[in-house]
């Protein structure tokens, strides 16, 4: 493995949901990579395929969803080829995962102690209780929970959510993880707690060399964070590339819509603009661009399924209207 | 932790003090000792002997003060029938009962719960259809029956298993036991099992449905993608997580299984508490149907206090509301 291969690459991963009513295509050839230290946000409205995409990474997609197709390369190796226990080994360990829902994330009826030091030994058998309680003890006092000694001795229900999701953090990043998949970590917080995390996750990632892919549906969130953004709909990436260009020149009318609706400084007294319609079922995709229907722009070009497009270097789009110039922008 | 236990015992003398006045004022509307007691050329003077001998010349309030006030220094009254004390009677028969509803017990956690696990983690197989199938009939057959098709299949037809007695019996701590021996623990096979029945069907029903529940918690998929092995997942984030309910319904199914254990011990030739109760009611022993029942309650709410300090053991939320309460 050489320095310039990406912690990730993520090549037409294809994840199908077999239904009692047809074949849900959670994710349909989605493609992206991470690098070391990189951040890329993940980006998508509910039921875009976002965090299915992250849990296919893991191999934690539970029935009736399969990874039907693609690659995931995790430095260099084919996670989709390991068998269950080569992937127990990489999860929680190279790889680790932040869940949505802090309230959840916990099991009620184990000590916080038992939860961390599990994740140390199930990795390491040589370590000793002891020394994984350390390493407990320091991971918690890396993410900001005061007299964390007394801390791994409570039980879940007696953190504030804030405090629960800086636990799973915690245990995330026990055993120093070369790639985290944050699954929106933030959204059931409050703003000041948000920010805090979102500074923390930057730093670590600056400092240590993780790889970070953040998923979530706020652009806010992103804009403050990642190196890179990806935006999914129906399953697909729809466009792609360095944060500061799609924001600054968004392309796909899709997320001009996304960006739209974020209110800003200037948009004051304006009504938001407001995307049409909402997200087709994955059983009931329009043919041709699934979003056609809520598009603008949409015409008789749109009735064929648009490709993935590369304007500029770095840039992705699957769009047959893009809404800038991207050659002209990039020269 | 204290207090929570103090509260819970004061509780359950309560109940205990209620109970023994429902059940002494019920048996004694019921029928007439007396004339089971007395035979018919008996002249009123030998009546009236009687009655006073059994203390029913008095009001019904002196009679249950009397009663508690013997409860109390464990004293339940003699049996009309049998002359000696109720409480004796009963102890005498108590060490069969239990072993067999123990047996029973065991028989359904060790069944019955990883059968309820596996049909849970795997809805679809055919091993858990048929598990769920069997279940329905092990609801749904009467305990009798299948009882004496056990005996006919296992007993008569096989001959692999006795069908009636409890066979040898070992002194254990005092109390003669059965199952420390060959032919003691051959004895005791079929009719726990036949008691079992009910209940192994009822802990893979309730231990499929926690799991299916529990299964898809977050905390689950977080567990797995800590990397933590299946065997962990399932044996510790997820069978701690369904306990509370099983152990609840087991708790209260055992005193169950002691109060209601009479059809098996019919069937099996059982020498337990159950055969004991038939007869007292039919002769109308009172003091012995008091006795018996006095003691159910106590099982009950013993199990029930039990129940309570296990649940708090199991889920700290209930510990911690039980304190602030």
């Amino acid at each position: 493995m050489t320095d310039d291969t990406p912690t990730l690459q993520v090549e037409n991963l294809e994840t199908h949901f077999f239904t009692k009513d047809g074949v849900a295509k959670a994710v349909d050839g989605v493609s992206f990579s991470v690098g070391r230290g990189e951040i890329m946000g993940l980006v998508g409205e509910s039921g875009s395929g976002k965090s299915v995409t992250g849990f296919s990474i893991l191999g934690l997609v539970d029935p009736p969803g399969k990874v039907v197709g693609g690659k995931v390369l995790f430095q260099g190796t084919d996670l989709l080829s390991l068998d269950d226990e080569g992937l127990r080994r990489l999860r929680g360990n190279r790889i680790a995962m932040i869940f949505q829902d802090p309230m959840m994330t916990l099991n009620p009826v184990l000590r916080v102690d038992t939860q961390m030091i599990e994740t140390v030994r199930a990795h390491d058998p040589s370590v000793s209780v002891d020394e994984a309680r350390a390493r407990s003890r320091d991971a918690l006092g890396q993410v900001g929970i005061p007299s964390p000694d007394e801390r791994l001795r409570a039980y879940p229900h007696q953190f504030s959510g804030g405090m629960r999701q800086r636990v799973a953090i915690a245990i995330a990043l026990l055993n120093k993880p070369d790639l985290i998949i944050a699954d929106e970590p933030t959204t059931a917080l409050d703003v000041t707690i948000q920010g805090q995390i979102l500074y923390e996750a930057q730093k670590l990632c600056r400092d240590t060399g993780t790889a970070l892919i953040w998923i979530t549906h706020d652009l806010a969130v992103i804009a403050g964070l990642a190196d890179k953004i990806s935006v999914m709909y129906a399953g697909r990436i729809v466009e792609q590339g360095a944060l500061d260009e799609v924001l600054d020149h968004p392309a796909h009318p899709y997320t001009r819509g996304l960006l739209g609706s974020v209110p800003g400084h200037n948009t004051r007294g304006k009504r938001l603009y407001q995307i049409p319609g909402m997200t087709p079922s994955l059983l009931k995709l329009p043919k041709g661009c699934a979003f056609k229907d809520r598009c603008p722009h949409a015409d008789q070009a749109c009735e064929d399924a648009p490709e993935i497009t590369r304007p500029v270097e770095g840039r992705a789009l699957r769009c047959v209207h893009p809404q800038v110039d991207l050659a002209g922008v990039a020269s | 932790m204290t207090v929570f236990i103090i509260r819970r015992l004061l509780q359950s003398i309560a109940v205990v003090l209620v109970m023994s006045f429902i059940v002494f004022v019920g048996v004694n509307i019921v029928g007439d000792p007396v004339e089971m007691m007395v035979s018919d050329e008996a002249d009123q003077a030998e009546r009236e002997k009687v009655i006073k001998s059994m203390g029913l010349d008095k009001p019904w309030y002196i009679q249950y003060a009397r009663f508690i006030g013997g409860a109390l220094q464990g004293d339940l009254g003699k049996s009309f029938v049998y002359g000696e004390p109720a409480l004796q009677i009963i102890a005498h028969r108590i060490p069969a009962t239990f072993e067999l509803a123990l047996a029973a017990l065991v028989m359904a956690v060790v069944v019955g719960i990883p059968l309820g696990v596996y049909a849970g983690l795997r809805p679809d197989t055919v091993g858990s259809k048929t598990i769920m199938a069997g279940s329905i009939l092990g609801f749904s057959l009467p305990t009798f029956w299948v009882g004496l098709m056990f005996i006919m299949v296992f007993a008569v037809i096989l001959g692999w298993l006795p069908s009636t007695g409890r066979g040898d019996t070992v002194e254990l701590l005092g109390i003669d036991v059965s199952f420390l021996t060959m032919d003691g623990l051959a004895h005791l096979f079929l009719p726990a099992f036949n008691l079992a029945l009910f209940k192994i069907s009822m802990v893979i029903r309730l231990t499929r449905a926690g799991t299916r529940e529990v299964v898809h918690q977050d905390y689950i998929k977080f567990a797995r993608a800590k990397g933590l092995s299946n065997r962990r997942v399932v044996l510790v984030h997820l069978m701690k997580n369904i306990m509370i309910p099983v152990v609840t319904v087991l708790g209260l199914e055992f005193g169950g299984l002691i109060a209601f254990s009479v059809v098996t011990e019919t069937v099996f030739a059982w020498p337990g508490m159950g055969k004991l109760i038939i007869d007292s009611i039919q002769s109308l022993d009172r003091p012995v149907i008091v006795a018996y029942l006095m003691i159910i309650v106590l099982i009950f709410v013993i199990i029930n206090l039990v129940v309570d300090i296990f649940y708090s053991l199991l889920d700290p939320r209930v510990r911690l509301s039980e304190i602030k309460s």
